[in-house]
């Protein structure tokens, strides 16, 4: 949906949202709450760049 | 080499609180550049589209049909097992009034700033904040349409929204916890049978934290969303679930089509405890000025993004753009928004423990009651009335 939700939740900021999809840099901490916080399910898994 | 742009202001976000803050500076005579990371304001819309009558006065945006859905009359609270107490305009206070258009409706605001006489860049993305030597904020990286800009400005204003960035990049705490979170999914049904005067608001297990809404758009549309309290969802698409359930339970909704899915995240916490740094100042949904209650935060986003504006002049005329004269904004969006704002956060902690029950029994509480305004102490003495039991849950309201 891009509409920013797990961006904005990401405690430790380590999400950005790009034209076609997010991307998760290495400063991700696996709390997940990303997954939980997406309206839709669209993070099927959180792959860390 | 990025190039270099020097501005009196620089507003990041073409939402309500950006272009209400970017008019006023830019009314004041400032030199205002607003940039919006996306190719258009207002799109994609993330708004259940409900904004109430009386505040459209307080900031300056008369009505304007380009951006008016529907006009509704009341607001309808429904509990649980249904049973419902209808709050018209004069007791509802300012929980009815009009469902929007909310991309005519940012635009039209973005409109007015650039008739004030604000520029624009659309496809800006700010990628991180300038500092000078004491660590104030001096502007901000941006990318547009791929080259590197640095936008220099004594003054940025930050409206970049739930997702804000360049709060936490200048050092601002704007982190939040599950329980400050509420996450919401709404669709645009069309042909459905509604109450065209009423927006409804179902409160209850069925949306977890938060509420389900039905935001009237026209006699046979409507937005059907949900808010759910994010320490609450245990499952991956938890809210799609729970709003699909209760449409398929409403045959009246369950009927209609789909024709817009809108999603996103609100803060449902009290606004962050300083809004302000050297050079910075924050607003609307990048401050958490979002209501803890309904989730609406068009109104606060778009009366801090005035005092912003304003504060912006009288710090250029101050020659002082620390973040002890920003105190003046701090006051000046708090002695608007922030009493509010400390009740409602007050009871939407209540909320989240709230039984079906107990919200059966306040409803059912307010039945038979004619008043001309209901305040929380009203809703508080009637409950005593007919269920003194439920009072003891609900003490710390008093």
């Amino acid at each position: 949906m891009r509409c920013g939700a797990c961006v904005g939740t990401c405690p430790v900021n380590a999400m950005t949202l790009e034209e076609t999809h997010v991307t998760v840099s290495p400063d991700c901490i696996s709390c997940l709450l990303c997954l939980r916080t997406c309206p839709v399910g669209a993070l099927d898994d959180v792959e860390v760049e | 080499m990025a190039e270099v742009q020097e501005w009196d202001v620089v507003v990041i976000g073409g939402g309500p609180g950006g272009s209400m803050a970017a008019r006023d500076a830019a009314r004041a005579g400032l030199e205002v550049l607003l940039i919006e990371k996306r190719q258009e304001i207002g799109s994609p819309v993330r708004c259940g589209e409900g904004i109430a009558r009386v505040w459209l006065d307080e900031v300056g945006i008369p009505p304007n049909l380009r951006w008016i859905a529907h006009e509704v009359n009341g607001a309808r609270i429904v509990a649980p097992n249904g049973q419902f107490v209808d709050l018209t305009e004069a007791m509802a206070g300012n929980e009815t009034g009009f469902v929007v258009h909310r991309d005519i409706f940012d635009r039209t605001l973005a409109e007015d700033a650039v008739r004030a006489g604000t520029k624009t860049l659309m496809k800006c993305s700010a990628t991180g904040v300038i500092k000078n030597g004491s660590g104030a904020v001096v502007g901000i990286r941006a990318r547009h349409w791929g080259e590197e800009l640095e936008l220099r400005a004594p003054v940025i204003i930050s409206a970049d929204g739930y997702e804000s960035q360049v709060g936490r990049w200048a050092g601002i705490d704007t982190k939040l916890s599950p329980r400050d979170i509420n996450t919401c999914l709404q669709y645009e049904l069309v042909g459905i049978d509604i109450d065209p005067d009423f927006n409804e608001f179902h409160i209850g297990s069925m949306a977890p934290g938060g509420y389900l809404w039905i935001f009237n758009k026209s006699d046979d549309s409507a937005n059907v969303g949900i808010g759910v309290n994010l320490s609450l969802v245990k499952n991956r698409a938890d809210v799609k679930m729970y709003l699909d359930r209760f449409i398929e339970r409403h045959p009246k909704l369950a009927k209609g089509q789909n024709v817009e899915t809108v999603a996103g995240a609100v803060s449902v916490c009290m606004p962050i405890e300083c809004t302000t740094m050297d050079g910075l100042m924050l607003v609307g949904d990048a401050a958490r000025m979002i209501d803890p209650i309904t989730g609406g935060g068009v109104a606060n986003a778009c009366q801090a993004g005035m005092v912003a504006g304003r504060v912006a002049k009288q710090a250029h005329d101050a020659g002082d753009f620390s973040k002890g004269f920003f105190k003046a904004y701090e006051d000046g969006w708090r002695a608007v928004i922030e009493d509010q704002m400390f009740r409602n956060y007050i009871a939407k902690e209540k909320l989240i423990s709230m039984t079906d029950d107990t919200i059966n029994k306040i409803i059912d509480a307010l039945q038979g009651y004619q008043i001309e305004r209901i305040t929380t102490m009203d809703i508080l003495r009637m409950v005593q009335d007919r269920y003194p039991e439920v009072m003891e849950e609900l003490q710390d309201l008093l």
